[in-house]
């Protein structure tokens, strides 16, 4: 707290915002404790995947786009395999289908840990980084790293490298793990599930600035499980439809920023994808270990406040290591470990759950297989918007604050989301020359 | 005694050689005990100036601020370790130095007018001096490790000079060129990531760049005769490590 009671004038100026993956800054302007101004900065140089897309072989997308992110790769790839079979007609068979959300467990394990241990929590102690963070609780940091160790490896095991995995194609995998190789993973899961509940607890511990944000949620829903690989795209006010409908309305009014299509469906053009949105639209679908650990935690169904999305995450890493288990109990090596597919013209749409949220492919096929159009909607564009609006409710609610402290508490309320930089500058229209 | 300063920097990149630093769980406090992060924006809000001991650059060069930022970065720092395809040879997005900048932001954003970029995505050796380059999309992290430990004790690094499909030979593999008549880059393809590919009946890709003295056009002429068709031959060499002389002269 500033210590006269002249209201607040300055500038709050993160330029590189630490601890989120990516290129981004922050800008406040606050006049005389009046907030004139708030702009979350994306000034990741572009890099056109969609322009150098068209041309590649349809064969291409998993191993291209997981480029996009190094630490979702996953979640390109498989956002990309469902779109390019939704063009061939073609779906895989079920055993596929459950080593593909295997998979897709790894990246959440080691994405979740990393960013609820070496990024997110050194925030709630008011420390700097990780580091800082095991000197005076290196029991915990260890924990986290122990539980990313072993999304990493899960990784390893079925996608062959944990940073852009090799054994992804279009229609299921190169090469199918064994059973075998998949137990031997079992022991180390077992004991991360047990890391996984005690961290709700521990961060369901942490002091949370009151802020309830009322923008619309958006996640994928499915009948029976948490979704991760699978499902329609639902919202908080109502909505389910298919990624097609979604993409081919939605999403491009909001990425070509005109309002219409978008503002008729929502009244208003933000929205939140990731944790927040699937934990709320989900809750009856969360993974039995994960169902308890929220009852007692004392977070609410409905959780409202951006600032606890850390204990979801914390709820989520449960869902994962308890899925990942129940998956390699229940594997059946598919064999073939793939579909054979014919390219056909046409358009196709896919869409999965990224760790930070919903993320939504469309390609154009011509006759012979080769890419016509690309599209790819990842979180953080989607989320950009819901993030100064949190943003917004932060500095307006603790414009009290000497600056240094107000900065803090910013970079705390983006860090919330989990951006993913890197992925979004790609795609949103980014004004690289006003930083 | 002060501890050595380790720097990480980041251009146009996807973050994952990066995060290949973060993703050595066993060995990350350790770092942290013997060097000072001086500069690494996806671990720590510190930052402290140079000079630094070591940097380590991901990312390729793709804006004329970050063409100036490299010279900035190369005087104050010791050593300047490039790691990854994007550092060592401009990338996945080096695509676009064989295509009309103008229709790439056209095709990707709605108002081109906001969009500042150079025509060309290049590796950080075509600004500043280079100490040593690690390849790779992504970088082996043990590598990583390695190339650290060795820059602070003043030794060379002890990383593989040889080609994939020597290393793929060493782990026993069956051949998927000649067996399998897959498309495999692996003759011509830099050791490093442990013959990944071909272990799991696939073709090597080529991810960690072309090997020193790389006979491309033999490989070529060989995928050729394997029935490889000549649109998708040509697009093998035309990705991650496009924007390298051996890897280039197959596709233009």
């Amino acid at each position: 707290m500033k210590d006269n009671n002249l209201p607040v004038s300055g500038t709050i100026d993160v330029h590189g915002i630490a601890r989120v993956e990516g290129e981004g800054a922050l800008h406040v302007h606050i006049d005389e404790g009046r907030l004139e101004n708030v702009e979350l900065e994306i000034f990741e140089p572009p890099r056109f995947f969609e322009a150098f897309l068209r041309g590649r072989g349809f064969e291409e997308p998993p191993d291209i786009t997981a480029r996009i992110c190094g630490i979702c790769p996953v979640a390109y790839q498989m956002s990309a395999c469902l779109a390019i079979e939704d063009v061939c007609e073609v779906e895989v068979g079920d055993d596929i289908q459950a080593l593909r959300r295997l998979l897709y467990c790894g990246e959440w394990i080691q994405s979740h840990a990393l960013h609820v241990f070496l990024l997110h929590a050194p925030d709630f102690f008011g420390l700097e980084d990780a580091v800082d963070l095991a000197k005076i609780d290196k029991d915990a940091v260890n924990k986290g790293l122990f539980m990313k160790k072993v999304g990493n490896r899960l990784m390893e095991v079925v996608g062959g490298r944990a940073v852009h995995p090799v054994n992804v194609k279009i229609g299921g995998f190169y090469s199918a793990p064994t059973k075998k190789e998949l137990e031997l993973l079992l022991e180390d899961l077992k004991q991360a599930l047990d890391y996984a509940l005690w961290s709700v607890g521990w961060v369901a511990k942490f002091e949370f600035p009151d802020v309830e944000t009322t923008y619309p949620l958006v996640s994928l829903v499915h009948e029976n499980l948490y979704p991760i690989d699978c499902g329609t795209v639902a919202s908080s006010d109502g909505l389910n439809m298919s990624p097609k409908e979604f993409l081919d309305t939605i999403v491009e009014s909001h990425v070509a920023r005109s309002s219409a299509l978008h503002s008729k469906l929502y009244g208003q053009e933000v929205y939140l994808t990731g944790p927040m949105a699937r934990f709320n639209l989900n809750y009856e679908r969360l993974t039995p270990m994960a169902k308890q650990a929220a009852e007692s935690c004392g977070i609410e169904p409905n959780c409202r406040n951006p600032f606890k999305t850390i204990i979801i995450r914390t709820i989520e890493l449960v869902v994962v290591f308890e899925e990942a288990i129940r998956l390699i109990e229940n594997y059946i090596q598919p064999t073939p470990p793939s579909i054979e597919l014919v390219p056909k013209a046409g358009m196709g749409y896919g869409a999965t759950e990224a760790p930070r949220g919903l993320i939504l492919h469309r390609y154009e096929l011509d006759g012979n297989g080769i890419i016509r159009q690309a599209q790819i909607v990842p979180p953080t564009s989607q989320n950009q918007a819901a993030i100064e609006e949190d943003l917004k409710k932060v500095v307006e609610g603790h414009i009290d604050l000497e600056l240094e402290e107000l900065t803090r508490y910013c970079e705390t309320a983006i860090r919330n989301h989990d951006p993913c930089i890197s992925c979004s500058a790609h795609f949103l229209e980014v004004d690289v020359n006003s930083k | 005694m002060t501890k050595p300063k380790l720097a990480v920097w980041k251009f146009a990149s996807c973050d994952g050689c990066q995060l290949s630093i973060l993703d050595c769980e066993d060995e990350l406090l350790a770092i942290t005990d013997v060097v000072e992060i001086a500069n690494f924006t996806e671990m720590t809000r510190k930052t402290s100036d140079g000079p630094y001991d070591i940097s380590l650059v991901e990312g390729s060069v793709t804006t004329a601020e970050d063409a100036q930022r490299i010279v900035n970065i190369r005087k104050s720092s010791q050593a300047v370790i490039a790691i990854g395809a994007c550092a060592t040879a401009g990338g996945i997005q080096a695509l676009r130095n064989y295509a009309d900048i103008d229709d790439y932001i056209g095709a990707v954003y709605a108002h081109p007018e906001y969009i500042s970029t150079l025509t060309t995505s290049k590796p950080i050796s075509d600004f500043v001096k280079v100490d040593l380059e690690l390849h790779g999309c992504p970088v082996n992290k043990e590598h990583l490790i390695e190339v650290i430990v060795s820059a602070l004790a003043g030794r060379k690094p002890r990383i593989p000079t040889f080609s994939v499909c020597q290393e793929c030979k060493m782990k026993g593999n069956t051949c998927v060129l000649v067996a399998g008549k897959s498309a495999c880059l692996g003759p011509v393809t830099s050791a490093g990531c442990g013959a990944l590919c071909p272990a799991i009946g696939r073709g090597c890709y080529g991810c960690f760049g072309p090997v020193e003295n790389a006979n491309t056009k033999s490989l070529s002429a060989q995928l050729t005769i394997n029935g490889l068709e000549e649109g998708k031959r040509r697009r093998m060499f035309k990705t991650f490590n496009a924007n390298t002389k051996e890897f280039e002269r197959e596709f233009s």
